[in-house]
């Protein structure tokens, strides 16, 4: 059994290129990280389709007047024109009509007649408050144009003035207006990406414990170095993570666009998807290194908790604060300053970008300081993860990784 | 290589000491193993065997010391030509067992072609070769050994270093394992493994090395070992008592087994002489020279040291 000896040089290059290969592979064909996937898009198509129908309800009020009222027509659709809202009218044959179709529900409300300045409105269950609200102002026209020419003026004349009275606001620093649909699209990116981060780090803290207690570390590092090791895991659970990012993130705008639940741009939505990827993918590197070196220290997965608990603690933490004060409060300045810090950017800036009114000195801030952190971070979780992934047995303290 | 293989192949371990905070691992653990020899390292456990395995393979860090192949320092680079199996085993239990081994074996510098290739002819020859495309953790213990063991085998490796790759084999697989050892000593590889079970040791090692408290107490092939105690002799007279020993100068009784004894030969006593008593006494059963087995070696040098 006469054999040639082969080259066993590996490049570094190979060496992470193997090991990401088999992150990727294995990671890929689990059925937990389809499930997962899937159960995220049905939730993301799911809220947009929610959204939508909730939107759809939005059509306008179909108020009907039977021929003895119709004058009135023309004042309910100016009044409720001035409040905003959309009022289509109906003139209906009479009022036997008008009952039968409020009660099928083809009229919102049925207006069957008006007394002087009282007015007889026909409805299913209870008016619509947005609708009483233009019934109300309509009826206080009719009434007040009834006076105005009594008195002998001309309604349209004192109308016309009422209307010129204005107050003209200028403001030393204008409010930011925010669009409510886009809110809606930055508390969904935060909680991808809180999920995807937390989702991923775990996977990585996991991969790397697994490989302590089952020992096949010793095989590794007798043919690789640890930090080729930890380089391939990262990047390959990190190119899964990003592919689940991309397809939820993707699918959730699409959704969004096609269904006409978002009105906003296209370029608006997947701006909001772009700095998603963008932020996961500067978020995971930090993170995962850090979830690399903290797994590191410990040789079973009952004590994984606990070590990664302070890096977790600063994810749920960037992402509570999000969720919980940005919808309502997205210009808050205390969450502005947090989400420039690296620790919070994360979670809070995609979130903020998706939302809009980000100066862009803040996004170039926060990028440069993330990016900033890696190499630094590269270098700590890099000397705590060669040093500890080794030790097998009791829990190894940050300190001993540290000091090697 | 070629010609001067067999020099070039020694692998040396030359006093490589390690400390644990205040508890010395190992204290100048020396040794080599020459090409195509097959060494067996023994000692009580917490001796310091696991501890010199993983700095070979550079797992580990040494405090001082060196281990040496081929005259050199073993470096990154050489490491990829050993094959290692370490003392807790160490594998994917959710990777197919050909998946796994095509990995291993591409990390050690085979293209995806021969590492398949290696793979299935390790398999094959291992006997699990039906079960490459199931995940390893649903094999049993003793073929997840198998397979452990073809992880060591499938690059080709130049040097065999093995922490206790007998435990947990049925006899079958003890045959096969050993048979394997000895195919690549053969083939030039020095194979170095640790073992309790001396028995085995004692068949399969042309060399051995005892361990106590991570210092090499006794070194040398199983046949010097085991002449190298004191001169015992066993002699049977059935017809007579055993007393008639008692009465020769320089010759102790050590055991007695009804009327056959083992007695120990003072230095200078001639064991000719002791024949001839025996004769003298009686129809003479038996009488040889008597060569401990491992085991009783292994018990007299740790209880000696300690």
């Amino acid at each position: 059994m006469e054999q040639d000896r082969h080259d066993v040089s590996l490049g570094s290059g190979t060496a992470v290129r193997l090991v990401a290969a088999r992150e990727l592979t294995t990671r890929l064909r689990s059925k937990a990280y389809r499930i997962i996937t899937l159960v995220l898009v049905v939730l993301v198509v799911g809220f947009a389709l929610v959204m939508q129908a909730v939107n759809g309800s939005k059509e306008p009020d179909r108020v009907g007047f039977i021929p003895s009222a119709s004058g009135l027509a023309a004042v309910v659709q100016a009044a409720a024109h001035r409040t905003g809202q959309d009022v289509k009218t109906v003139r209906v044959a009479g009022a036997e009509a008008g009952r039968s179709q409020v009660a099928d529900g083809r009229l919102d409300a049925l207006v069957t007649g008006a007394q002087g300045s009282r007015v007889q409105v026909i409805v299913q269950k209870d008016l619509d408050d947005s609708l009483r609200g233009a019934l109300q102002a309509a009826t206080a026209q009719a009434t007040l144009d009834a006076q105005v020419t009594r008195l002998g003026g001309d309604p349209a004349q004192v109308a016309t003035a009422v209307a010129r009275a204005s107050v003209h606001v200028d403001a030393l620093q204008p409010p930011q207006h925010f669009d409510p649909q886009r809110l809606a699209v930055g508390s969904v990116a935060g909680i991808l990406i809180y999920l995807a981060l937390v989702a991923t780090g775990q996977g990585v803290a996991q991969g790397v414990v697994e490989e302590k207690s089952s020992r096949v570390v010793e095989l590794l590092l007798a043919t690789i170095r640890p930090w080729q090791l930890m380089a391939g895991k990262v990047l390959g659970i990190g190119v899964v993570g990003l592919l689940q990012v991309v397809v939820v993130g993707v699918a959730g705008a699409l959704a969004g666009q096609l269904t006409g639940a978002l009105d906003l741009s296209f370029s608006t939505t997947f701006g909001a998807v772009g700095w998603l990827v963008v932020w996961f993918v500067l978020g995971f590197t930090l993170y995962s290194l850090v979830f690399a070196g903290l797994g590191a220290l410990v040789s079973r997965q009952e004590d994984l908790g606990g070590a990664t608990a302070p890096a977790m603690m600063f994810l749920v933490i960037g992402y509570v604060v999000g969720i919980s004060v940005l919808p309502s409060a997205p210009d808050n300045t205390a969450v502005a300053v947090m989400s420039l810090v690296p620790v919070f950017s994360p979670t809070l800036m995609p979130m903020r970008l998706a939302m809009g009114g980000v100066p862009l000195w803040q996004t170039l801030l926060s990028l440069g300081l993330a990016v900033a952190c890696v190499p630094v971070l590269l270098v700590v979780a890099g000397r705590i993860y060669r040093n500890g992934v080794v030790r097998t047995g009791a829990k190894v303290s940050l300190r001993a990784a540290l000091r090697g | 290589m070629g010609a001067d293989r067999s020099t070039s192949a020694l692998l040396e371990i030359d006093r490589v000491s390690k400390r644990y905070g205040d508890l010395v691992a190992l204290d100048e653990m020396t040794f080599d193993i020459r090409a195509g020899e097959v060494f067996g390292f023994v000692g009580s456990n917490g001796a310091g065997k696991t501890t010199t395995m993983r700095i070979a393979l550079g797992v580990l860090e040494a405090d001082s010391g060196e281990v040496r192949w081929g005259g050199h320092p073993v470096d990154f680079e050489t490491r990829r030509r050993i094959g290692y199996m370490p003392e807790e085993r160490g594998l994917y239990p959710k990777m197919k067992v050909g998946e796994q081994l095509v990995y291993l074996a591409r990390l050690h510098g085979l293209d995806r072609a021969t590492a398949a290739e290696r793979t299935r002819a390790w398999t094959e020859r291992l006997g699990v070769a039906s079960r490459i495309d199931d995940e390893v953790e649903k094999l049993s213990l003793g073929n997840q050994q198998r397979v452990q063991l073809a992880s060591a085998l499938v690059h080709d490796p130049e040097v065999l270093i093995l922490d206790e790759p007998f435990s947990g084999l049925d006899p079958v697989a003890v045959e096969v394992m050993a048979e394997v050892l000895a195919e690549r000593a053969r083939e030039d590889v020095p194979v170095l493994f640790s073992s309790h079970q001396l028995d085995l040791v004692q068949r399969v090692c042309d060399r051995v090395g005892i361990v106590q408290a991570g210092r090499m107490v006794a070194c040398g092939t199983v046949e010097e070992l085991r002449g190298g105690g004191p001169d015992q002799v066993v002699v049977d007279v059935p017809s007579v008592a055993p007393g008639w020993v008692r009465t020769l100068p320089g010759v102790q009784v050590v055991r007695e087994q009804g009327s056959r004894l083992l007695v120990q030969l003072q230095p200078g006593t001639d064991d000719q002489q002791v024949l001839e008593a025996a004769r003298a006494a009686g129809p003479v059963a038996e009488f040889a020279r008597y060569r401990p087995p491992l085991t009783e070696l292994f018990r007299h040098v740790v209880k000696g040291d300690a």
